[in-house]
């Protein structure tokens, strides 16, 4: 097994800049969400890099064996994941009668539009 | 790399998704990967999909007004993360703090107190089944939004939608492929206790199993099996059910959520309980999933 | 059952409801069954408190698992006091939500607010109640996905860009808070609030402690709209249905607020807060601008609903400024201020709504006049208005005074101008609404010049007087506001 030190941290933080990047910079509603999506998985795996233990199984119960990974981080990520895509659901929804009304999913192209209705 | 085509986009995510899952079988959180394979590369990404088939594929390009602000702030964000993460203990020590003080409970003692092998299973329905009764609402939630947002909530739509009629290969790789979902869903709900698994990826699987019905019979055909009406029914009906539940640990005597009142032996009361509310939270998600996409071919539909 | 069980059935009821009002469908029983649940929670809230000043924090343990295992619910002198608040409210808005709705949402639709609303509320409850760090995540998305559903249903399509900014908002801070309990789980292994509070004194110094507040609290921050987060707040105000803006106004970024004091004040401490991070500048910078900047923000709004949007940022930097002082007397103006911005905005949102009723919309000119045909509506908007200004006799005035009081306790006499300055503002946009509605003539547009419906004027007038009876008995608010933050700050009793 290679030692994965600390790198996996490092991966989090790449994956967590990535995504709140593209959130932030894209002006395209359904980019916005994928990289919410990215965003949170970023949190997902330190979660999880947080629940494993050197040496230890899947946290099921079998004679013989001494060290189990932390469920409890498991548990929760669950949860955030469902969490994430009934979010991911509804601004995809929302993203779709965005585009009905303005023919657009483009923030500009949404913005020029109510500029120019008021 | 610039992507211009969202679909590259959308596509990159869902392997991604696929991989991260594959990350979380190599850090022993096999429920996780499941979950995220299953949702992740397979719901979200669909999801997607189908957002960009009713929106456009085309994206603009990216003025350098947003991209600096944006860079700012992600670099500040990720630098104060950078210096958070690095007083954590080191990876999969186990002196750590996180496998000291709640853990040992739920790794040496869930086993006999909660009576399953599988420990995620016994933290998700009895320990923290409160945190998972949200996670079903949240759910139920998200599909009313949906529902209403996209498919304005009628029953007496008509639909047209015509399925694969001309694919026979596909129609009968589908027919065989069916009950073997089906099958496989409902292992997974019931074999949680013990492997993988558990009411939420089997409500997954399940609701995987219909749209594929859908998609290659037709949605009139997936209509009549399941109309949506009664879809609205069992989405409430499985949040019904965990509250019930709850209530009934209320009424005999026990807290909310207490599943050692609901029988004689307090592991056997375990049992039921978490039986129970992982049918409660199979049948929400997939009522749900099917639910999103009624609402998402509706949609389409009506354009 | 007996009372025991109080703290989960306040917020297990609106979950049960949830799913019914999906089923019956039928606008009048759902309201019916929202209104009954709502009332029963609000009655449970007395219950809770008085137990509570009775005889101390109420705990109850979810699934009978015992604290750091399973989650618990604690009820002490600060959160069941946020309880009230969210279920007091809740419940007279809901009642102006009956007759206002039907002028907003299609009737079709209506049952979908109404789940909308009970998930929401249990969400808001949720989030108060419970002492354990994830358990507010999920609660929080419970509240925030029935939100963006609810401002979704507003009538106009701006609603859905309003409510896509607020959800990509929303979901970050949410995201962020889980960095943050993360990072505080992977140093003490536990989630539970008060658990985490003794184990993290130790480890205070540490850079990953200092991470997890950062993110906690700028998580908790675009929730609550604290200044410079808040700039999803206008528009989703702005589009939600009437019924809707005084729900989010009113108890949503109220409980954000809470949160907020309970983590700065209880998990990680005064003693982390203010000496090892220097909260006391970043807030007290937040609070000032977000007082002087949005207050003349809204100066020059000409659309009132919008107005009074950019107004509650600016009455939360108020808040922020009490939670900023670090003492007993900044924590109790905060929490008198959130009682008495809750009463103050709901009268107000709920006013515009009834001349919605009317008027159609809700730019200044079309008020213009109101006075005349509609007196109690324009009334209850002068009342409301001069308690948002902090005019002696009104709510508003009440904890304008303990802020200012508290200021100079510190010696800080520029914060106690700019908290005067502050009230000079809002005078000045509040001016603008009253100048409107009784010194204009009347449009001709306007058809139906009659007052708006008692379903719509009773609820109104309760929190109009409630703005009056909290501005002139203060013994009942401010005995809360003060004996929850003396417990806060450890102040024996």
């Amino acid at each position: 097994m290679i030692d994965f030190g600390n790198i996996i941290y490092w991966v989090v933080v790449f994956l967590m800049m990535t995504g709140l990047y593209l959130v932030l910079a894209s002006g395209n509603l359904i980019k916005k969400v994928v990289g919410l999506n990215i965003f949170q998985s970023s949190v997902f795996i330190l979660y999880i890099s947080l629940g494993k233990i050197a040496g230890g199984t899947a946290p099921i119960f079998a004679e013989g064996i001494e060290r189990y990974a932390n469920p409890l981080p498991h548990v929760l990520i669950l949860t955030a994941i469902v969490v994430g895509v009934a979010t991911t659901a509804v601004a995809l929804a929302l993203a779709v009668r965005i585009y009905a009304v303005y023919g657009s999913v483009e923030e500009a192209d949404i913005e020029k539009q109510e500029v120019d209705a008021d | 790399m610039q992507l211009n085509k969202l679909f590259s986009a959308v596509m990159l995510f869902g392997m991604y998704s696929l991989l991260s899952a594959a990350l979380f079988v190599s850090l022993d959180a096999v429920d996780v990967a499941l979950t995220e394979a299953s949702v992740g590369a397979g719901i979200a990404t669909i999801l997607m999909l189908g957002a960009l088939s009713l929106t456009t594929n085309r994206q603009r390009q990216i003025s350098w007004k947003r991209r600096l602000p944006a860079a700012l702030v992600t670099v500040a964000i990720g630098v104060l993360l950078l210096y958070g993460l690095s007083d954590l203990p080191v990876f999969g020590d186990p002196a750590a703090p996180a496998f000291k003080h709640v853990y040992p409970r739920y790794a040496f003692e869930s086993p006999h107190e909660i009576g399953i092998p599988n420990m995620v299973t016994s933290v998700l329905a009895s320990y923290r089944g409160y945190d998972t009764l949200g996670e079903v609402t949240v759910i139920f939630t998200a599909a009313v939004a949906v529902a209403t947002l996209m498919g304005h909530g009628s029953d007496t739509r008509s639909f047209s939608g015509e399925g694969m009629e001309h694919h026979l290969i596909l129609r009968i790789n589908a027919k065989l492929l069916l009950p073997m979902i089906l099958l496989f869903a409902l292992y997974v709900q019931f074999h949680g206790d013990y492997g993988p698994g558990g009411g939420f990826q089997a409500g997954v699987i399940f609701a995987a199993g219909f749209i594929l019905y859908g998609l290659v019979f037709g949605m009139s055909t997936i209509r009549e099996v399941a109309p949506p009406k009664i879809i609205r029914i069992l989405c409430a009906a499985g949040l019904g059910l965990y509250l019930l539940v709850g209530l009934c640990g209320m009424l005999l005597g026990g807290n909310f959520l207490d599943y050692n009142v609901l029988a004689h032996h307090p592991v056997h009361g375990q049992h039921i309980g978490i039986m129970l509310i992982e049918l409660g939270v199979g049948t929400t998600v997939a009522a749900s999933m099917i639910g999103l996409f009624y609402a998402y071919a509706e949609h389409e539909h009506r354009q | 059952m007996t009372t025991e069980h109080f703290p989960i059935l306040q917020v297990v009821l609106p979950l049960l409801a949830a799913p019914v009002c999906l089923l019956i469908r039928h606008p009048r029983r759902c309201w019916w069954l929202a209104m009954t649940v709502s009332a029963a929670t609000l009655v449970i809230s007395v219950i809770l408190i008085s137990t509570v000043y009775a005889s101390g924090p109420i705990v109850y343990h979810l699934g009978s698992w015992a604290a750091p295992w399973g989650i618990e619910y604690r009820i002490d002198r600060l959160n069941s006091l946020v309880l009230l608040i969210v279920s007091g409210i809740g419940s007279v808005v809901l009642l102006f939500a009956h007759g206002s709705l039907g002028f907003e949402v299609k009737r079709s639709r209506q049952y979908i607010f109404y789940t909308a609303w009970m998930l929401c509320l249990c969400g808001l409850l949720g989030m108060c109640a419970t002492g354990d760090l994830f358990n507010i995540f999920v609660f929080l998305e419970i509240s925030s996905l029935s939100m963006y559903l609810m401002i979704a249903l507003g009538y106009e399509h701006r609603a859905l860009n309003a409510v896509f900014s607020y959800l990509v908002m929303g979901t970050i801070g949410a995201t962020f808070f889980l960095i943050g309990v993360g990072l505080l789980y992977a140093l003490t292994g536990t989630l539970n609030l008060v658990d985490l509070s003794n184990r993290l004194e130790p480890i205070a110094g540490s850079p990953t402690v200092l991470t997890a507040f950062a993110f906690i609290i700028l998580g908790i921050g675009i929730k609550a709209a604290v200044f410079p987060l808040h700039w999803w707040l206008p528009d989703a105000y702005r589009y939600a249905p009437n019924s809707a803006t005084a729900l989010l106004a009113c108890t949503a970024s109220k409980v954000a607020v809470y949160l907020i004091i309970r983590f700065v004040y209880d998990l990680f401490g005064p003693g982390f807060s203010f000496k090892s991070v220097q909260l006391t500048e970043v807030l007290l910078a937040a609070g000032v601008s977000a007082t002087l900047l949005m207050s003349t923000v809204a100066v020059f709004q000409n659309d009132i609903k919008k107005m009074f949007a950019y107004s509650s940022v600016a009455q939360v930097g108020y808040m922020v400024i009490g939670i900023s002082l670090a003492s007993v007397a900044g924590v109790t103006a905060a929490l008198l201020h959130m009682f008495n911005h809750a009463v103050i905005k709901s009268a107000l949102f709920m006013a515009l709504g009834t001349a919605f009723v009317r008027t159609g919309g809700f730019s200044i000119d079309q008020i213009q006049g109101m006075g005349r045909y509609m007196p109690w509506t324009m009334a209850a908007l002068l009342v409301a208005g001069l308690s948002l200004v902090g005019v002696p006799l009104t709510a508003g005035f009440v904890s304008k005074w303990y802020l200012i009081l508290a200021a100079i306790e510190h010696d800080y006499l520029w914060l106690a101008i700019i908290v005067v300055a502050g009230s000079l503002l809002t005078l000045a946009y509040v001016w603008r609404v009253i100048e409107a509605g009784y010194f204009k003539p009347i449009p001709n547009h306007i058809e139906q010049r009659r007052e708006a419906g008692a379903g719509l004027l009773v609820p109104l007038w309760i929190l109009v007087l409630a703005n009056l009876y909290f501005g002139i008995d203060t013994s009942l608010t401010l005995g809360a506001a003060h004996g929850a933050a003396r417990a806060l700050l450890g102040i024996a009793q």
